[in-house]
């Protein structure tokens, strides 16, 4: 029993860790990038690359894959994405789902068609018992790493300086411009962050969902729930989003599998209907 | 007046790039030249068994030549993205344009089911290479199959662990087709032979987490576990099995040969050795004719290992060059369908056979054990039942 | 040609005069204007006439026509009513799945397999289970909606697997086999007749739709789509509106997938799948929202690029495809049928400089 409410709240992280970089994009920046699953592919293969073909350690591979998605972000923010800010959304979900497939096809080209696995190394790969509850060494570690973040992120956007100068730039560009506020460095700073965390979503859900050219538009329905149900506009939304809909999943699917398919999407349907800006929401115009 | 002429300029180029697309007829040869459609998924999710698929039909070509029976053999390859109305659009456009003599392919079941009317209507057959369920055969008399069923797959398997110790069993299989077929096929011979299924679990096909079912699955303290899921699933699903522990609990991890797929079983670490599967093909099955596949294979393919889709495009491409060697080159469907009933051939897999009344795969079925050798891992045949039929296709 | 004889004959092009277009854009002038334009005449017969310029691609073709039917309901509710949606391949593959069962009880025998009742049927299955959840898209915003849509089709393909005694689960159903168009016309293998059957039935649909928007009803939504508050506040009954437009695109819908069904003989759960949803609703931006051709005009040139270049390399077209999307948006305001007004309007202008400012 508390097994299965380990799990569901681990599968709840993983879920977390995959959408939150696509809360600082969509929900921060105003832009609908669903490409986010592409960048966490590059930081998914970058990891299977690293430990499978190089041999070298899963701690060096997490923050490489951050840094690498997050320099591919930057780069594709200077060229490509910064003429796309005063688009429709229309227009940005078209050209993301081009980037979609001009990654998808790029990587079987690079990769090849099948399954990428990661095997962790063995001190991540067992089990322990806590409060007499079998629970996974690997689970509990992209709980913690999640945790973290969630903490983290939520302190930058609301504490720092630079946070509210990303607020005042998100909310009102111009007037923020005239504060003298260096706008353009801010949202590529923040792209590039949003790419990064994909990335390392991409590297920690890498071993448990592995990794094939397909990816970015098989996990994509799940980002947009995550995002959907949490509201976009924080960083806690989407966190207690994740917690409910990884319960809810494994839970469901565990008491009554007959039905398990259709649960997530029910609790988003539901929570959409009475709350259709998402559970928790900072109000602002937009 | 400049307006009109631009959008008539538009629409004419629009026009142009499309006549580009009206494939130029090869009036020349058309006597001399065999044409083979090969329609799989080549990009989407299913794309590694096109790929593979695809590796064993040029790879036999290669080594076996492109003529036969005085006949060039020109395989067409078509993507349908594992989209069943693709499967069909193509596979009727290669009839009637492209008029190939054959239809190949099929990574999903669906996939092979939709063009039953239309080769049943044409009276072109249709060579199955990889999709799985029973029923396909029996849809079109222009169906033959040189993959597998997955009842002929797992019943060896139910049967194999029946005999040795294994009294429970948990199944947990996806919930589609060929996962069904699985289920009920090994809960039958299960139970006959004294088995008891303690409970059936089905995973939704688009499903990222098998926490639950697996966590339900050790609850019921079986002595083994039965999973069945799509090859495509097979490296995540095995990882979270390793990852609660259940390969090291002393419960018997079991199934057929999907879940430890050859071109996956490479990337898989330690924690899988000793699963037990059911299946007509692996890499390490010890004949010559085997080891010269392997061999060539991974010279053709920069060291990858080949698994059972590839030895399906392999074999399907063989039946077809034997059928056109026994019609001497002719191409009528019937008399096609004619050399393909019964006929038997040995293959890398082993010796099989196309059942001349049901034209289903008939074949030897291989128990096996994941272990370590020459540095990777293989399924390691340790039994055999020989010459399997479908149980379920008369 | 015969093109150009249309073109001789249609002088009902009057070059627009240049002091009222200055006030409202080139777009919308043409639907406000409901005259046949003379380029629309053109891509009607273009349509027609490819029976017999491309007679071995007539299967591709209809495919387009049910594909652009699809995207073309989307534009009712996207392009002239604002909401936009993700989960129109839910009432496709309703209808899909309709007419099958519809064919199938008959087998092949009128008149349950009848083709035309098969429609009818899953076009008012589609639009009933879309006037039921109609409700959900009238509050939020574009994403809420999306998502809401999108739930309900993925919740319905789930079904679709679940209750395989009906739909044969995720094998598809089998033996579905309509008898002929009218009595008298077969299914064949050339599509000779699935091509006749989809361009004359998504031209009628594509006629009411014309209808419809140019009508007082259309011109309301445009307005609601301009401002909800301001068109409710001056009396306008907006939700009735866009529930009564939600219904009737679902129908549509409906009725694409139960074409297809009976041009394919087959229903698989990838009627029903999210790709379906998401296809559409890409080729209809690809091809341009809110001119009612956008849809067909993308499904025209998307289906064509990804035959012409799936066919060159089966493994890596999806490259190209993202290539010309990612172009497309970066230098073409609303997709196709954008780029080519945006140069019309362009060459007008130019045009009326030289002839200083006259028509």
């Amino acid at each position: 029993m508390l097994t299965i409410l380990f799990d569901g709240v681990a599968y709840g992280m993983l879920l977390f860790i995959l959408a939150v970089g696509l809360c600082v994009t969509l929900g921060l920046m105003n832009f609908v990038n669903l490409a986010h699953g592409a960048f966490a592919m590059a930081g998914g293969y970058l990891t299977v690359v690293m430990m499978n073909r190089m041999g070298i350690s899963f701690w060096w591979c997490l923050p490489a894959a951050f840094l690498f998605s997050a320099a591919l972000g930057a780069i594709l923010e200077r060229t490509l994405y910064r003429r796309l800010y005063d688009k429709t959304h229309l227009d940005q979900v078209l050209f993301s789902i081009g980037l979609i497939f001009m990654s998808m096809a790029a990587v079987d080209y690079a990769m090849g068609a099948s399954q990428q696995i990661v095997n962790l190394p063995s001190y991540l790969s067992g089990r322990v018992e806590i409060f007499g509850a079998q629970v996974g060494v690997y689970r509990l570690f992209v709980i913690a790493v999640c945790g973290v973040l969630a903490v983290g992120l939520q302190f930058i956007i609301a504490r720092t300086r630079f946070g509210s100068q990303l607020r005042a730039s998100v909310d009102d560009g111009r007037v923020a411009r005239g504060l003298g506020i260096d706008v353009t460095r801010i949202f590529s700073l923040t792209f590039a962050v949003g790419s990064g965390l994909a990335g390392l979503g991409g590297a920690l859900g890498a071993s448990i969902l592995s990794m094939d050219p397909f990816f970015p538009l098989k996990y994509m329905i799940y980002f947009l729930i995550v995002i959907a149900v949490g509201g976009a506009t924080t960083i806690t939304g989407p966190f207690f989003a994740s917690l409910l809909l990884g319960i809810a999943d494994v839970g469901g699917k565990y008491f009554v599998p007959a039905i398990g398919g259709f649960i997530i999407y029910t609790i988003m349907v539901a929570v959409l209907i009475f709350r259709p800006e998402g559970l928790f929401t900072r109000r602002t115009r937009r | 007046m400049l307006r009109r002429q631009l959008l008539l300029g538009a629409a004419s180029l629009a026009t142009g790039v499309v006549a580009g697309l009206a494939p130029s007829a090869p009036a020349l040869a058309q006597q001399q030249t065999v044409k083979v459609g090969f329609i799989a998924a080549m990009t989407g999710p299913q794309a590694s068994s096109g790929r593979q698929m695809l590796q064993g039909i040029r790879l036999y070509q290669a080594l076996n030549g492109d003529t036969v029976a005085g006949k060039k053999i020109e395989v067409i390859v078509r993507d349908d993205t594992g989209v069943a109305d693709q499967t069909r659009r193509i596979a009727q456009e290669l009839i009637v344009n492209e008029k190939v003599a054959f239809i190949s392919g099929f990574s999903l079941t669906p996939l092979a089911l939709a063009v039953a009317p239309v080769i049943t209507q044409s009276k072109t057959p249709a060579i199955i290479m990889t999709a799985g369920t029973s029923i396909i055969t029996a849809q079109s008399p222009y169906f033959a199959r040189v993959s597998f069923t997955l009842p002929q797959q797992t019943m060896p398997m139910a049967e194999w662990a029946a005999k040795n110790g294994v009294k429970t069993a948990v199944t947990l299989v996806t919930d589609y087709g060929p996962g069904l077929d699985s289920e009920k096929a090994f809960a039958e011979k299960f139970t006959e032979l004294g088995g008891k299924v303690l409970a059936q679990l089905r995973a939704p096909l688009a499903n990222p987490e098998f926490a639950p079912f697996l966590q339900r699955a050790a609850d019921a303290k079986p002595d083994a576990i039965f999973l069945f899921v799509p090859g495509t699933q097979a490296g995540p699903l095995m990882r979270q099995v390793v990852d609660r522990g259940l390969t090291k609990s002393g419960v018997k991890i079991i199934g057929p040969g999907d879940i430890t797929e050859d071109e996956q079983l490479v990337s898989m670490d330690d924690s899988v050795l000793g699963v037990l599967t059911s299946h007509f093909y692996s890499a390490a099955h010890g004949s010559d004719a085997n080891k010269r596949f392997v061999a060539e294979f991974r010279k053709a393919n920069n060291n990858q290992r080949p698994n059972f889709f590839a030895v399906g495009g392999w074999d399907g491409m063989h039946a077809i060059y034997e059928a056109l060697r026994k019609t001497n080159g002719e191409t009528d469907g019937d008399k096609i369908m004619g050399a393909l009933r019964g006929l038997e051939w040995d293959s890398p897999r082993g010796r099989m056979s196309i059942d001349p009344q049901t034209r289903d795969v008939v074949q030897d079925v291989y128990i096996r054990r994941v272990e370590r050798r020459d540095g990777e891992l293989y399924n390691i045949e340790f039994d055999v039942v020989r010459q399997v039929k479908d149980p379920y296709r008369k | 040609m015969s093109v150009v004889d249309k073109d001789a004959l249609a002088p009902a092009t009057p070059a627009p005069s240049p002091a009222p277009a200055a006030a409202i854009s080139p777009a919308r002038r043409l639907l406000l204007d409901s005259r046949w334009r003379w380029w629309e005449l053109l891509f009607w017969v273009a349509c027609a006439a490819s029976f017999w310029v491309f007679p071995k691609k007539l299967m591709l073709i209809s495919e387009i026509f049910i594909l652009g039917l699809l995207a073309l309901s989307i534009d009712l509710v996207l392009g002239f009513a604002g909401l936009v949606t993700l989960g129109q391949g839910a009432f496709f593959g309703i209808g899909a799945y309709a007419a099958g069962l519809m064919a199938k009880a008959g087998m092949g025998v009128a008149p349950l397999s009848d083709p035309l009742l098969g429609l009818a049927v899953a076009g008012l299955a589609a639009g009933a289970v879309g006037f039921a959840t109609s409700f959900l898209v009238l509050r939020g915003s574009d994403l809420t909606r999306l998502m809401v849509t999108l739930g309900v089709a993925l919740i319905f393909e789930e079904m679709v697997i679940k209750f395989k005694d009906i739909t044969g689960g995720s094998d598809g159903l089998q033996g579905v086999m309509s008898s002929p168009v009218l009595g008298v016309w077969s299914f064949d293998l050339f599509g000779r007749t699935a091509f006749w059957y989809s361009l004359i039935l998504t031209f009628l649909i594509f006629l009411f739709c014309r209808r419809l928007v140019n009508s007082n009803y259309g011109l309301s939504l445009l307005a609601i789509k301009g401002n909800p508050l301001r068109a409710r506040t001056i009396g306008m009954p907006v939700n009735a509106r866009l529930v009564s437009i939600y219904t009737i695109a679902a129908a549509i819908a409906g009725i694409s997938g139960g074409m297809l069904t009976q041009t394919t003989q087959f229903v698989s759960p990838d009627m029903a799948a999210f790709h379906r949803s998401a296809d559409a609703l890409l080729i209809l931006i690809f091809g341009g929202s809110g001119f009612l051709y956008g849809g067909l005009v993308g499904a025209v040139a998307f289906r064509v690029m990804q035959d012409f270049l799936g066919n060159i390399t089966p493994q890596y077209w999806l490259f190209y495809v993202g290539l010309v999307l990612v172009l497309l948006v970066l230098f073409v305001r609303g997709g196709i049928i954008g780029m080519l007004m945006a140069a019309s309007e362009k060459l007008t202008s130019r045009r009326n400089d030289q002839t200083g400012g006259r028509p």
